[in-house]
Parts: structure tokens; C-alpha cells; sequence
């Protein structure tokens, strides 16, 4: 292009501003990234949750168990295509600080139900076979450096103080992205076998499949119905509202980093957007030659608009960039205490559009009115 | 010969606008580092306070929480005569100890959270001694009555003196609230432990933990001797205070990452300002610099007073920064404690400790940002910079 000599040179002419002005909309744009991105870890409960998904727990609270039998009989409600049971394991793996969820699972009905958790044949067909058998999430495979065939000891409350091992039997993907890969699945018979007779015959929750996501709030209500004024009344949710239960509880620490955080990419975007127009506004005199010397006021906004957008261009791809890298790392400290950090390619082309905006937004304000001002006035100001 | 400070305070009067933004940035960096870590300290603040070194919990051995332990009323038997637990009027001071969880509405949003139900035994105001009935009376043994901690009365809806609540299968009256001195207890519900076992169908001959008050703080030792070498029991002894800081420490570190990385992003962001100004501020003076040089100063003269004009502007942004967040002292907020799954409310802390790092961050902030400024004036030849504009 004609006139990129002319814009380039005006970019460098004050190096450090220029790097510091870039590095601004980076640090802004590296702020943006990880805020977004936690916030959809705290929410990824309800996101990922299956819409034709049914949560059925005791009605008087969480850590109340079920009978087992309360299966077969929501099995019997129409529109319900699958039910399995789950119960929560709460071992530990070598160390506390080493925390996963443990599920204790129906072999039979679990694939049926979860259908987007993913295990090989060859390797489920072991399983089955395995009492101590165990299937673990993709991520906490891999986080543990488990492989296939592995004794995993897992330390327990609940079969009588005896340590409890497990072989690895197969390794679960997700499907739906985004899903929940550090889950690890142990089989109900052992367990039943194994635990105290208040825990015999009994599940900690169902999860229900529906014929149809449209039947959830009516095939909820018969489940409730079906079980009210028994001695193991239910409660029935959404998986989605089962999820957004335990989001909501993080309460304000979710919306205390979010909100500081976003005042802060605010004030940043505004600081540097200003710290742009100022740059502008030292050149009024020099933009007053070049229309003194013929260029239009509309080429003189060009050459204004393009320095602004470039910069924001340059820093907003530097701080994706940024981000990309940081975020694993920061993902990695958080293992076990938030869902895993996703950076999506729909979140780095926001952050992108932020950054055009505020560029051409900074740009704007200053070049209209050098597009508009009186040659001779500026001229003589100078 | 220094070049006086009034100079200094003047230009940054002069140059005000820029000034304002600087300022702004180094008091906003400070402000989120000080709130992330008062919010850290106060999550562990409370959890640590319910614990008192003159009591230990006894769980199931290997038991990472209240939630995943049991003892057997065999093996509480065999505790009470255990040495080393002091003695009360009516004997031992223990309390075996039921731990429920109820989902009850939160007031703030209408939704359901889980609250911690603990059943106790009657004497356990004797054994956690920081726990104070404030309004209404204890709840009697045997009677459907709840006493409720004076943060879960404020959180939870229908927990107000007088008023009933169902529970599990029996309805239950709140006649007494009760002041945990800001701990963890503060956020639960209290009430007679055969009742709640009875209304949530739990067998009466278990119960999740049980607390002794020890004799001494010493006497932990000599009954973790006795109770671990016993072998009819399973079980853990911890000091309760130990046992609390311990479920602490995911929150605290989910918050200290999460905040951590915030205040540090925002730092670079801050040095970034303080440079930009004080590299405007250099420029604009070339002259003025270059003048003070030719009448004596020396170049180290001006380095000085320039890391004094950033230091000046990073202070200011530092005090603002502690005075902006100090209302949140004591600001009551809840989360959720991963250890129990159950609802806790905690206060920020700010100490004056966490003040003076605020005050001490900027300062360092200042001095990144001012230092290559500062040389830079210092550093171009009289001559030019006179004759420049």
C-alpha cells in the first residue's frame, strides 16, 4: 500500500511507548482470556450436563442413602429410557492433596446412561469381568501417569479400614468436549460385599436417561410421587440443576474474582485506549501539514485509524498468544480444584474483537476531529 | 546537592491527568492483591478458629472428614475411660458427635445449599468453650429443639428464634442461637444427636466423630497412645485445631491461585502505566532536565529525583489502594468447603501485616517502573537536550 511507509514510521516513533502500549492491550487481553475461562470451569457442570439427564437423590439430604430397589421401580415410570446408580467414594489416593471424584457404578446400566463417556469394548468387557476392576477419566490417567493393568490402592473409611486396590482396567474419553474426564468408576458388587450393612443394598443416587428431554419435568414429578410418603422420599432435578446446586454454593468467590476482574480489563482497555488518543493529540500540527499539503481529512482519519488498529491488532494476537501459553500452567496448578481450563477458539476470536474495537474505538475519537479541525487553526496552535 | 522534593510534587500536580491514571493503576493492583489474600487468610482464619488445641477429635482411622468417618457407641464406650480426658461434673467430657447435611434455602438467593446438622451431646458448651449461647436457651435432651449459629440464622431461611423447621422426619423448634466466635460452627445447626439419628434413619449406635476436652493440651499425646495401641479400636486421634487448618487448604488454594495470578497479571499491567508516565514525564522535561544538569546537578542527583517522583505516585496509588479495601474487613461472605461439601461462611481479614505488603508491592512496582525512566534522563547529553524545542 501507498501510504504504509508513512504509517510505519509514525508507529515507531516513540519505540518504548509503542511497546508498552502493545504490551497493555496484551496484559489486558491475557486478563480477559483467563477470567472467561474460569468462569466457564466454575459453570461446566451445568454446561456439559445431559439435557435428557434426571438426577434423583434423598429427598432429606445429600449424604442420605437410597435402597437399591428404588431402580427397578423409576424403570417402571414411562418415559424412561435408563436408570443407573451411583455412590460417592470419597477415597483418597496416596495423598489428600491428590483429590478426584470416585463413583461407585452399575456396570450394567452405566453405558446406557452415559452415553458420551466413551470406553473401548475390549477394555469395558474386562472390567466387567474384574470385581476390584476400575475405569478411570482420561485426565486422571494421565495426571497419575496410570496405565492399563496398574494396581491403583485407593485409602478408604468404608471397607472396614482395609485398604482398598483396584486394578485399572480401561481408560474413559469424553465425547461432548468439555466433559468430565477425571471421574474414577469402581464397581457396585465389591462394594456392596465390602462396606458396613448400613451401606448394603443401597445407592447414593440415580441418574435417569429420558425417552425425550421434554418428559423431564413430568417423568420428575412421578418419580417424587411415586416415592413421597415412603421412608426414602426423593427428590428429582435436571442434571443441569443438579449442577448449578453446586455452582451456586462457590458463591461469591466466583463472582468476587470475576467482578475485580473485570473492572480491572476495563480500566486497562480505557488506559490504553487513552494513552493511543494522547499520541494523536501530540501530532495535531504534523496531521494539519499533511492536509495543508492535500491529503483529505478522510485519508488523515485512515492514517490515524490504521496506527490504532495495528497496535491493538499487534498487542490483542500477543496476549492470545500469551494466554495460550499461561493457561495450561495455570490449569495445572489448579488440578483437582476446578474442571480443567478450556481455551476455545470462539473465546480467542472475542478477545481478538475486543481488541479491534477498543483499537479502532481509541482511534476514532481523536481522528474525527483531526479529519474535522481547521487547517490553519492547528497549524497555528503549533 | 539534592534537587528538593517540592519539585517533584509540583510536576506531579502539573501533570495531573497522567498522574490520576498511574496512580489508579498501582492502587487497583493493590486493592485485588490485598482482598485475594484477606479472603484467603479469612476462609482459613475461620476454619483454623473452630478448632481449640484443648480438644481432639477422634475419627475412623483414615477418615479424610467428619463425612467419611463412623464410631461405633462399642468403641465410645472405650474411649470415656481413656486417660488423658478432663472430667466434668456428670463424668468424661466428650461429645460422640452425628454429622447431617440439610438442604435449606439460602435467603440471598432462594436456593437450596447444604447445611451442616451436627448432633451433639447437652454438655458440649462445657467442651467447646468459645461456643456461647447469645439469644434464646439450649436446646433440652430429648426434646425436638435446634440451637442455630448466628451466621446460618443470618444465611438460611426459617432459622430464626422461635420458629419451626422440618427436618429429616420430625419438625424441630430453634430456641436458642448461638455465637461460635466466628468459626466454621458458626455456619451450622445444632441439635440432640439421638433425634437427629432418628429422624434421618441413621442407626443411633454410630456416630460420625467424637470430641474430647483434654485434661491438658500435653494429654493429646498420652491418649493417642492409649486409644491407637488398642486394638479394638480404629481409629485417629487429631488436635481439633489440626484438623480444621487441614480442610482449609483446598479453598485456600484455589483462591490464593486463582487471586494470585489476577494481582500479578494486573502488576506488569500497573509497571506498564508507572513507565508510560514517567517516560511522558522525562520527555516533556528534556529541557527542564537538561537545565538543573547545566546548573550542577548530577546525573545521579536526577536519577534520584525521578525514582522519587515514581516512588511518590506508587506510594500514593499503594495507600489508596489499602484504604479502598479496608471496608471489607470483616465483610461476611459463603463458599463452599470441599472437604464437607457443605455451606461456610467466612469473613475477610485484613491485617495490618497485609497492609504494609500492599504498601510494599506498589512501592516495588514504583521503582520497576520509575528506574529506566529515571536513567534515561539522566543519561542524555546537556548539550542536545537544551537545544531540543
Amino acid at each position: 500500500m501507498k501510504f504504509s511507509r508513512l504509517i510505519f514510521a509514525n508507529l515507531f516513533r516513540k519505540k518504548v511507548r509503542l511497546i508498552l502500549t502493545i504490551g497493555s492491550f496484551a496484559i489486558a487481553l491475557v486478563l480477559f482470556t483467563f477470567l472467561a475461562v474460569v468462569k466457564s470451569a466454575f459453570s461446566r457442570g451445568e454446561e456439559i450436563a445431559g439435557a435428557d439427564r434426571l438426577i434423583v437423590v434423598s429427598r432429606i439430604g445429600l449424604m442420605q442413602v437410597l435402597p437399591v430397589s428404588h431402580g427397578d421401580k423409576i424403570m417402571a415410570i414411562p418415559g424412561v429410557k435408563a436408570v443407573t446408580h451411583n455412590h460417592w467414594f470419597g477415597g483418597v489416593y496416596q495423598d489428600e492433596k491428590n483429590f478426584f471424584p470416585q463413583f461407585v457404578i452399575d456396570p450394567e446400566n452405566q453405558r446406557k446412561v452415559m452415553t458420551e463417556l466413551v470406553v473401548p469394548d475390549d477394555q469395558w468387557n474386562n472390567f466387567l469381568k474384574d470385581r476390584q476392576g476400575a475405569i478411570a477419566g482420561a485426565r486422571t490417567a494421565a495426571r497419575f501417569h496410570w496405565k492399563i493393568g496398574d494396581r491403583i490402592p485407593i485409602k478408604t473409611t468404608l471397607y472396614g479400614g482395609a485398604a482398598g486396590e483396584f486394578n485399572l482396567d480401561g481408560i474413559y474419553h469424553s465425547e461432548r468436549p468439555g466433559g468430565d474426564e477425571s471421574q474414577f468408576w469402581l464397581q457396585w458388587k465389591y462394594f456392596d460385599e465390602n462396606v458396613p450393612a448400613a451401606l448394603k443394598s443401597t445407592a447414593g443416587w440415580y441418574v435417569v436417561k429420558l425417552d425425550s428431554p421434554n418428559d423431564a419435568v413430568r417423568v420428575a414429578k412421578a418419580i417424587d410421587e411415586k416415592f413421597g410418603n415412603s421412608s426414602f422420599e426423593t427428590k428429582t432435578e435436571t442434571e443441569s440443576a443438579f449442577a448449578a446446586y453446586f455452582a451456586k454454593q462457590f458463591g461469591n468467590i466466583e463472582l468476587l474474582i470475576l467482578t475485580i476482574g473485570g473492572v480491572v480489563f476495563f480500566t486497562l482497555l480505557l488506559v490504553t485506549g487513552n494513552t493511543m488518543a494522547i499520541s494523536v493529540r501530540e501530532r495535531t500540527a504534523e496531521l494539519a501539514v499533511l492536509k495543508a499539503i492535500g491529503f483529505s481529512g478522510r485519508s488523515v482519519l485512515f492514517f490515524v485509524l490504521a496506527e490504532s488498529v495495528l497496535i491493538a491488532l499487534v498487542g490483542g494476537f500477543l496476549g492470545l498468544t500469551l494466554a495460550y501459553l499461561l493457561i495450561p500452567v495455570i490449569g495445572a496448578a489448579l488440578t483437582g480444584l476446578l474442571p480443567p481450563l478450556i481455551l476455545s477458539k470462539s473465546l480467542l476470536t472475542l478477545g481478538l474483537g475486543f481488541a479491534l474495537f477498543v483499537g479502532a474505538a481509541s482511534g476514532l475519537l481523536p481522528g474525527i476531529g483531526a479529519m474535522r479541525m481547521r487547517v490553519v487553526n492547528a497549524l497555528r496552535r503549533a | 546537592m539534592a534537587i528538593p522534593v517540592i519539585y517533584n510534587v509540583r510536576s506531579v500536580k502539573a501533570r495531573w491527568t497522567s498522574s490520576i491514571v498511574a496512580v489508579m493503576g498501582v492502587a487497583g493492583t493493590v486493592g485485588v492483591f490485598i482482598a485475594m489474600l484477606s479472603l484467603a487468610r479469612g476462609f482459613k482464619a475461620t476454619l483454623v478458629s473452630s478448632g481449640s488445641a484443648d480438644n481432639a477429635l477422634i475419627t475412623r482411622a483414615g477418615a479424610t472428614s467428619e463425612m467419611t468417618s463412623g464410631v461405633s457407641i462399642d468403641a465410645v464406650k472405650i474411649i470415656q475411660d481413656a486417660p488423658g480426658i478432663a472430667q466434668g461434673a456428670d463424668g468424661p467430657l466428650l461429645t460422640p458427635e452425628a454429622v447431617l447435611m440439610a438442604p435449606i434455602p439460602l435467603i440471598s438467593t432462594g436456593t437450596d445449599a447444604n447445611v451442616e446438622l451436627r448432633g451433639v451431646a447437652p454438655n458440649v458448651l462445657t467442651i467447646r468453650s468459645n461456643v456461647k449461647i447469645i439469644e434464646g436457651r439450649m436446646f433440652r435432651p430429648g426434646l425436638s429443639e435446634l440451637v442455630v449459629g448466628k451466621n446460618a440464622k443470618v444465611t438460611y431461611s426459617g432459622l430464626t428464634l422461635g420458629s419451626t423447621i422440618g427436618l429429616g422426619s420430625a419438625r424441630w423448634q430453634v430456641v436458642g442461637i448461638f455465637d461460635a466466635g466466628g468459626s466454621a460452627f458458626d455456619s451450622e445447626v445444632w441439635g440432640d444427636a439421638h433425634l437427629l439419628n432418628g429422624a434421618y434413619k441413621r442407626p443411633d449406635t454410630f456416630s460420625q466423630s467424637v470430641t474430647v476436652h483434654l485434661a491438658s493440651p500435653a494429654a493429646l499425646q498420652q491418649l493417642r497412645d492409649t486409644l491407637t495401641a488398642d486394638p479394638r479400636l480404629n481409629v485417629d486421634v487429631t488436635r481439633e485445631i489440626d484438623y480444621y487448618s487441614k480442610q482449609s487448604t483446598r479453598m485456600t488454594q484455589l483462591i490464593t491461585v486463582l487471586g494470585g495470578f489476577v494481582a500479578a497479571i494486573m502488576a506488569i499491567g500497573a509497571v506498564f502505566g508507572a513507565l508510560n508516565t514517567m517516560y511522558s514525564a522525562v520527555a516533556e522535561r528534556g529541557r527542564e532536565i537538561a537545565t538543573m544538569r547545566a546548573l550542577g546537578f548530577n546525573s545521579g542527583n536526577v536519577v534520584l529525583s525521578f525514582l522519587f517522583e515514581a516512588l511518590l505516585i506508587s506510594f500514593v496509588g499503594g495507600v489508596l489502594g489499602c484504604l479502598a479495601v479496608l471496608p471489607l474487613n470483616g465483610l461476611t461472605t459463603s463458599t463452599i468447603n470441599f472437604q464437607t461439601f457443605s455451606n461456610l461462611a467466612f469473613a475477610f481479614k485484613i491485617t495490618f501485616d497485609l497492609l504494609w505488603m500492599g504498601v510494599v508491592f506498589a512501592l516495588i512496582m514504583g521503582i520497576l517502573g520509575g528506574m529506566p525512566p529515571a536513567i534515561r534522563a539522566a543519561s542524555r547529553p546537556v548539550a542536545t537536550a537544551l537545544r531540543e524545542l
